[in-house]
This record gives structure tokens, sequence and C-alpha cells, in this order.
């Protein structure tokens, strides 16, 4: 796939003393549906502003489709854009609004028509051309905000927060439409959300922001499954923290000491040396609850604190591995809680290829 | 253990069965509630009734009351109730009646305010009365007709009569006619007043050209400001703030007073504007006690009730709007026509007609530098009110003013409603 947009060396910063942006490289490849995700105040938004043109990277270069972008205005780059809480004009019907981007580039009225009902079919919205924004729900103006970005026919779409305002059903039937549109336009997405799930279900490949720095950018599932540092280990997803200190390095696997004469077997993630102090980390699903021999590489003992229902899964927290409690998640079948109770002594493993080796976490 | 429910709890569940007792406490709960906001605005309601409502209501019907030769004259009135100017002068009977009439008013010592009456109307008609007065006592009772002309020969013209009879009515249109540069003649009829008369249609239509004019320099000022004020960060738009509401921490004299000091012929704008050489001597700017004066002023003064609405408005206007704009291809000048001027479009209208009734009602500003030609409506309605004491006159003005304002505010709405 070719790349659409690059950037090369941008960094930012507002004051002149601290940077939102530490010299960020970021390939976008043609027809790729990209999120950059990050907790709030990790440059995600200031990366996608850059882009749009409402910011100037402090350093760096923006090239657009071969085209240099850096210095040039956002109605001068034929961007689509989708804010948060919709930006629609209030004082336009929906019908103007989608008509706005074709009547400032001049099109011809019979074609803006034409083009302005298609549009509205798209977002299955005919019947409310003419109401105001305000006439509408919440879900019904978010289509007409991507609708109305899309209408120009570019190349580039980015999106901030776009679903942020809406609650969890729409948000969800939303995610699968724009995903839809995605798919039927080949258009290039840029996405900016600070919710996981949003993330992962949507993107082709996600960057993980974090104090103006990509902590990783991959695939979604590669993400979950092989987090490159702690950091995105903990955004992505719950993990149970296991500190302790290499012993020794096997290929890609490595000895750990989690307890005096406690030694556990990792994979190796973010370590490289023996000696090194390490954090752990096991995902709540990957824990099995009294496994047989030879079904897991790691066995260890622990008493249950508490046992939570959730319906389609049961959690329960163990004390004595660690300071914080550690979670284990087991799907709801049959018999699955039987052995959880308060207070009960259990036998819990994984398999070593599930237990990661990263860098220590920082305080 | 849940057992299922029962058709007839089910029944009752439903909003249609709602038992009348629950329907009455609900709507005692509502009556309550009502009562208590009730008492939160009542003050304001006695305040506005007792202070506003009920002395403006008084001074407008000032406009159409008229007792004084009503009350005054009636023994001549019901003689001259057949009489028109047209059969030549009236019958005796209006003299007997007049000369009744007279003795009871210098036995009752309104005499005097009776001819000031008539004086609004007819000039020279109160010493007349008064000279009528003191020497009818002379006279015999043999022919009032000819006693009455003896006295004055204008007693012998049908027109003093008109005037008696226009005056008479208890309740009367006269002062509105009077307002609006007309008047009745001898016959009743409604007549335009001579030319050098008229006065009040061209004072109306200064005031409404002075307030608009007034208002769209506000505005052309105002807009800025507030744009500045919205989008300033916090700290400094504080400090702009304090600016623009600093003419309100001053007395509205010693304003004024600033303005003369800085626009008369030996003040300070046009002696800066002569040593820099772009006027000479003798062209210096009238700048004041004129017109100009009067706008200049009032801009000032009412400046603050343009900004602040407007600057609330723009408060609400979603900046996200305008970069929307700008990303889907607009110019920032096609992004403020298109989306962001419609948008303040509500506040202008606040601050415009608030900048316009206020000015219509000035009157300390024209008075102290309008000069000859700056003076509007209300300098006219304070003189009747204070100097020639015609205060049917002035409520009339007062009632004319209020529906002409009236009227532009609905032609306002009706137009700011069709642009939206």
């Amino acid at each position: 796939m070719t790349s659409l947009v690059s950037l090369r060396g941008i960094q930012k910063t507002y004051d002149g003393k601290q940077l939102v942006v530490k010299n960020l490289d970021l390939e976008v490849s043609e027809g790729e549906f990209l999120t950059l995700l990050g907790p709030s105040g990790s440059g995600k938004t200031t990366v996608l502003m850059m882009l749009a043109g409402f910011e100037t990277p402090t350093t760096g270069e923006i090239v657009i489709a071969g085209q240099h972008m850096t210095r040039l205005p956002p109605q001068k780059r034929g961007i689509g854009m989708v804010f948060q809480n919709y930006a629609l004009f209030p004082n336009m019907s929906v019908a103007e609004n989608l008509a706005f981007p074709l009547e400032v580039r001049k099109l011809p009225t019979v074609e803006l028509r034409d083009r302005v009902e298609k549009s509205l079919a798209m977002v299955r919205l005919t019947p409310f051309a003419d109401r105001r924004p305000s006439q509408l729900s919440g879900g019904q103006q978010q289509r007409v905000a991507l609708a109305r970005a899309l209408i120009f026919e570019p190349r580039l779409v980015l999106m901030d927060e776009p679903l942020g305002a809406l609650d969890k059903n729409l948000r969800e039937q939303m995610q699968y439409e724009i995903k839809q549109i995605h798919a039927r336009l080949g258009v290039t997405v840029v996405y900016v959300t600070h919710d996981q799930s949003e993330a992962l279900t949507m993107s082709d490949r996600v960057a993980v922001f974090n104090d103006g720095i990509i902590q990783q950018i991959c695939p979604p599932k590669e993400l979950y499954e092989r987090p490159g540092n702690s950091f995105v280990a903990g955004f992505i997803g719950e993990n149970n923290r296991l500190s302790g200190v290499v012993r020794k390095i096997i290929d890609d696997e490595c000895l750990v000491e989690i307890a005096p004469g406690v030694t556990v077997k990792a994979r190796k993630v973010g370590v490289h040396a023996t000696a090194e102090p390490t954090t752990l980390s096991i995902r709540p699903e990957r824990v099995k609850i009294s496994p047989q021999a030879g079904e897991v590489d790691t066995v260890i003992a622990g008493e249950v604190e508490s046992v939570l229902y959730h319906g389609d899964h049961i959690r329960a927290h163990l004390r004595g591995l660690g300071p914080a409690p550690f979670v284990v998640k087991l799907p709801n079948t049959n018999g699955a809680a039987a052995t959880l109770v308060a207070g009960a002594s259990v036998s819990i493993g994984w398999a070593s290829r599930d237990c990661l080796a990263l860098d220590l976490m920082e305080a | 253990m849940s057992a299922p429910l029962s058709a007839e709890q089910m029944a009752g569940a439903s909003p249609t069965a709602m038992p009348a007792d629950i329907e009455k406490a609900a709507r005692r709960v509502e009556r309550r509630q009502a009562f208590s906001a009730a008492l939160l605005v009542l003050p304001l309601i006695v305040l506005i009734a007792f202070a506003f409502l009920i002395p403006v209501g008084l001074l407008l019907f000032k406009s159409i009351d008229n007792p004084v030769v009503a009350e005054g004259l009636p023994e001549t009135l019901t003689a001259l109730q057949s009489w028109s100017p047209a059969d030549g002068l009236p019958s005796d009977a209006a003299y007997t009646g007049l000369k009744r009439d007279i003795e009871k008013a210098k036995a009752e010592g309104t005499l005097g305010v009776i001819g000031a009456r008539l004086n609004q109307d007819t000039p020279g008609a109160r010493s007349l009365l008064q000279a009528t007065g003191r020497r009818l006592d002379a006279t015999t009772d043999a022919d009032p007709h000819q006693a009455f002309i003896a006295i004055d020969k204008r007693w012998g013209e049908p027109e003093i009569f008109g005037a008696i009879r226009n005056a008479g009515d208890r309740y009367t249109l006269n002062y509105y006619l009077n307002a609006l540069d007309l008047t009745r003649n001898t016959a009743g009829d409604i007549i335009a007043k001579p030319e050098g008369q008229r006065l009040h249609i061209n004072l109306f239509i200064r005031t409404v050209w002075v307030s608009a004019l007034t208002a769209f320099v506000c505005f052309l000022l105002a807009y800025p400001i507030a744009y500045l004020l919205a989008h300033l960060p916090a700290r400094r738009a504080n400090l702009l703030m304090i600016v623009v509401l600093l003419p309100f921490w001053t007395s509205i004299l010693v304003r004024i007073t600033s303005w003369i000091a800085l626009l008369q012929k030996q003040g300070v704008v046009n002696d800066a504007l002569a040593s820099l050489g772009v006027i000479g001597e003798a062209g210096r700017l009238a700048l004041i006690y004129n017109m100009t004066g009067t706008i200049i002023v009032g801009t000032h003064i009412l400046l603050p009730f343009f900004v602040l609405p407007l600057y609330s408005v723009m408060k609400t206007v979603n900046p996200n709007l305008v970069r929307a704009a700008t990303s889907l291809g607009a110019s920032p000048f096609t992004a403020f026509r298109r989306v962001y001027f419609p948008l303040t479009v509500p506040g202008i209208f606040a601050g415009s007609s608030l900048v316009f009734i206020l000015c219509t009602g000035y009157f300390i500003t024209p008075a102290l530098v309008g000069g000859q030609n700056g003076q509007l409506i209300s300098n006219i309605i304070a003189y009747h009110m204070q100097q020639s004491l015609n205060w049917g006159l002035a409520a009339a003005l007062s009632t004319l003013l209020l529906v002409m304002i009236g009227i532009v505010y609905f032609l306002y709405t009706r137009l700011v409603r069709d642009q939206r």
C-alpha cells in the first residue's frame, strides 16, 4: 500500500518549554483506518489538529499525497473532518449543512443537489433534509457530520472523538456504520479516541500515545496480545502485574524471580540482560484455576479474597501474589465458580507465552 | 419469592387507572409550587405596579382627559351644542350662559385655569377671559350679547366660540392632534397646522433617525470589541471587560462635561487638528451643540449596552463551527459571513434594540450637547412637563413615542425572524 500521509520529525510546543508532541514520525497508508489512542494530554489531538491545519508544527513537516502541507491553511488542504460534538451549523438545515462544502467549491447547482441527495441517502436521513440540526437526535447529528465531511470526496478524513457524546448502544451502532462507510468508500481515516475498545474494534492499526510519544503502533490484535511495554499493557485491557528480577535468558524466554525462591518462565519482550528488574504482565482471562498437570507451565498457590458475579463471566480477586489483588476472569460455564469461595485456597496457573516480561513500570 | 402479578395488580399500575385522589394530590403540590414561585416575584410586581404601571397609566390618561373647560363653562357649552360657526354668532342664550359661567368661575377663582386651558389652543384667550371677567360687573343684564362685544370685539366673532367648543369635550383627542401637528378649525374639522407651527412630526423623525444612527455606530464599535472579549484568554478578557464597563462608574454629567471640553470649538480635538494644520482656524469643526454631538456622546454612553448582550451571545458560539467551516473549504471570510455572523445576529438584535430604545428616551444628553438641531422628542416632552405645564400634550407625545417604539420593535422582530 502506498503512503498517503507522512509526518516527519514533528515536534510541537505551545509555550516554548514543554513539548506536547516529541519527535513524531508517522506514515498512514492509502485506505487505512488508523486510530490515535491515548489518555487526555497525550498529544493525540494535537497531532490531529496539525494534520487538519489548525495548529502548525514547531519543527518537522507534513506531506499529504506528495504535497507539502506544513504551512497550508485548513481550507486549502481538502481534508474532511468530523468534530467532537459534531459542529453542525445550527443556522442551516441538514441539506444546507451538506451543501456547504460544495457551495464554497462553486459546484453547479444541479450536481450539488444530486450529491446532497445521494449523501442523505447514504446516511439514511433523506426525510430529515429540511430539519435543523437541533431537531435531530445525537446519532442523527453524528451521521450528518459524517456525511458532511465525506461529501466533497476527500482522500483523508479526520475524526476527533466523534462518538464521545453518544450513549453506549448508539456508540456501538455508529462504530459499525463508520466502518461500513470506510469499507465502501475506501477513504483514509485518522481517528482519535481515548476509548480502547473503540480503537480495537474499528482500526486497521492503532497508535498508542503517551507523553507526546507513540508507545506502540501496530494492528489491534498485536497490541493486545503483544504489548511492547508496560504502559501499553496497562492501557489496553486489564492485566495483572508482578514485579521481579530476571535470572536467566533462554532465546526469547526468560526466568524471572518474583519472590525469594519463586521463579516463573515468561516471554521476553522488554528485558535485555540478567539481573534486570522487570514487570510481568498476565491477562486475567488467560489464568487457569486448579490447572491439570501439564496443562500450564507455571502453577502458583493463592487465596480467594472475593468473588464478583458479572453474568457472562466471573471475576475473582486473589491474595498472596504481590501487593495488589490478582484478578482472574472465568467464563460463566457450568460449575466454573464452584471452587471459588472467599477464603478458599486455590492453585492457579498460566502458559509461559501468556506471561510477558516487560520494562519496569515507573511509579 | 415473587408470584406473577394478577390482572388487577397490572391494571392498578397503569396510568390510565390513576385514582382520583392521587391526581388531586398532584395538583395540590403543583399549586403549592406555583404559589411559592409567585411569592418570590411578588415584591417586584408590587414595585412595578406602584412605581411604574399606575403612574404611567395615569399620565397616559392625561392625554385624553380634558375637564377644565367642560366643568368651567357648562352653560356656555350647552347653549353651543347645536351651533355651528357657519351660522354666524351664537344665540343670546350662549352669551347669557357665558356670563353666568364667568361669574361663577370668578367666585370660585377658577377663571385663570380656564383661561390658561383655552390659551393652549387660542393664544390671547387667557387675557380676553380675564379682562371680560373684570369688566362684566359694570354692564347690565339687559343685553349680554352687546355687553360682551362692548368689552372686546373678539366676542363678536364666531372663532372664539368655536375654540371654546373645541376645548369643551370632557375627553378629547385634541392633544393627539396637536402632537401630530394637526388642529381643528372653528368648525371642528381636523386640519394641518400652519407651516411654521409643525414641529412634532419632524422631531419624531429626527428621534428615530438619531437613535438608529447611534445604534448603528454602536454596532460598528461594539462588534470587534465583543469579538475580542469573547476570544481572548480569560484574564485579559476580564481586564478589557473592566475597560468596557468603566464609563458606568462615572456620573453621566461628568462624562458629558468631558465631551464638551473635548469637542467644543476651542476644545481639545479642534485644537489638535488646527495645530496639526488639518483644519484652518476658520474651519474649526462644529462637533457639539448639534446632532453630531448628540450622536457622539450618545454612542459613548450607550456602547456598553451593545457590547454586553453581543458578548454573551458570542460566548455561546462553538469555536469548532468556524473551524469546521474552514476544514470544509471555506475561506476565513466566508466562514465568518456564512457561519459566525448569522449566529451572532440575536446579539446584534438585542444590542441594537436596547440602544435604540434607550436613545429614543434620552433627554439629558441632547439637552446638554444637542444645541438647536440635536434636540429630540424627549426634550419637548420634558419642556411641556416642566415649563409650559401642558401635561395633556406631554402625555400624548409620550404615548405616541411608546406606540412608535412598539411598531419599530415589531417590524424589527419580524425582520430578524425572516432573516434567520
